[in-house]
């Protein structure tokens, strides 16, 4: 009889632990969703969710801003889509090929100009509403984007200094006391192979991602204080705290999205000016 | 007997739980860590980084174009370090 009784409280127990398990930490009325919740979406097509279609979205308005801009007369004064086409190659000669390569460098802008447009076309939806997906912060497209400049740097050095000049620059650098190549030639062969794609697109990725985030948990926190189900008087004015670092975050992701398209290109110059002139 | 062996049951199942719940619970509360030890390092570098810059630009103001584009080079990859951290606590968190 007793042996029964004990059976019956050890399950009420089990059952409680398991309802605790199952409830999460007692934040009440705040409910983190899953990760999954918020950066998967669901798929249209097999293939296609809203991360595609803003990527393709950014592919097909940079392309269609330099068309229009490309077919205005370019003997008149620019206004509009010319303005906004001029100001931004501009930006990317002056700014960006002129600080880190110099003038011999002018042949790339209209590789990194596409790169600028696209990165930052892909990064501001993260702060439109009802949009609100930068399509950066999945790894997928910093990754494909970090691979081509792989790719395209190492091409261009194998092109300019010839495959051996190239490797021996890259690994033996010049000027390094003989017996010090045991120790510099893998910290460089890990440092330009190895690190330099992945920092690229860690960059890019958790950038975009930890600020998609922070506008997540402070849009969920102004929900869960305003619309508070108990003791209303006091939590909707704090909610209006959380709110306002809302709003002060936005404007920040503004400056974040442009300040990561200007980063990836620069080291993407920068990688580009190595590869082309290496150090004597 | 039977109740007994309910008992056990209820007690196996009570240890794995706590066991599987301890792993989740220390991986989520190590993240935090994680995050709060990648922070520190790359702080201080980016700290550093722009109050030599703003000093250079206050010294040499027509030399700041350049100065700017180095400062932000450097902010990118000292950045780089927190952001892996960042990373990491992402993994330990949902993963």
């Amino acid at each position: 009889m007793i042996s029964t009784q004990l059976a019956q409280m050890a399950s009420a127990r089990v059952n409680s632990i398991l309802v605790q398990a199952t409830e999460g930490e007692s934040t009440r009325g705040f409910h983190f969703p899953p990760i999954n919740t918020l950066l998967r979406w669901k798929d249209i097509t097999p293939g296609i969710n809203k991360v595609v279609l803003i990527s393709i979205a950014a592919a097909l308005i940079g392309t269609a801003l330099f068309l229009i801009a490309a077919n205005r007369d370019h003997k008149t004064a620019p206004k509009g889509a010319r303005n906004l086409a001029e100001i931004a190659v501009e930006f990317i000669e002056k700014n960006i090929i002129m600080e880190t390569m110099g003038r011999s460098g002018l042949g790339w802008t209209p590789f990194l100009l596409t790169m600028f447009i696209f990165i930052y076309i892909c990064n501001v939806p993260g702060i439109i509403p009802f949009i609100q997906m930068p399509a950066t912060a999945r790894m997928g497209i910093p990754a494909f984007m970090a691979l081509l400049v792989w790719v395209v740097y190492n091409a261009t050095g194998i092109k300019n200094q010839g495959p051996i000049g190239y490797f021996k620059n890259v690994l033996f650098p010049p000027g390094v006391p003989k017996a010090l190549y045991i120790l510099v030639t893998p910290i460089e062969f890990i440092s330009t192979l190895v690190v330099r794609p992945f920092s690229l697109a860690v960059r890019l990725f958790a950038n975009m991602l930890a600020g998609h985030l922070l506008l997540v948990i402070f849009a969920l926190l102004s929900e869960a204080l305003i619309q508070a189900e108990t003791q209303r008087i006091f939590l909707i004015p704090i909610g209006v705290l959380p709110f306002g670092v809302l709003m002060f975050l936005t404007a920040f992701e503004i400056l974040v999205a442009f300040l990561q398209a200007y980063i990836f290109t620069t080291l993407t110059a920068v990688y580009l000016g190595m590869a082309t002139h290496p150090e004597h | 007997m039977e109740a007994l062996t309910r008992i056990a049951r209820a007690g196996i199942r009570v240890a794995e739980l706590t066991a599987a719940e301890e792993k989740a619970n220390s991986a989520a509360q190590m993240a935090g860590l994680a995050y709060g030890l990648a922070a520190i390092g790359p702080g201080v570098g980016i700290g550093i980084i722009f109050g030599k810059a703003i000093e250079s630009m206050a010294r040499q103001p027509e030399s700041a174009g350049m100065v700017r584009t180095t400062m932000f080079l450097g902010v990118a990859f000292t950045e780089a370090l927190a952001l892996i951290g960042f990373v990491a606590f992402i993994l330990l968190k949902f993963a």
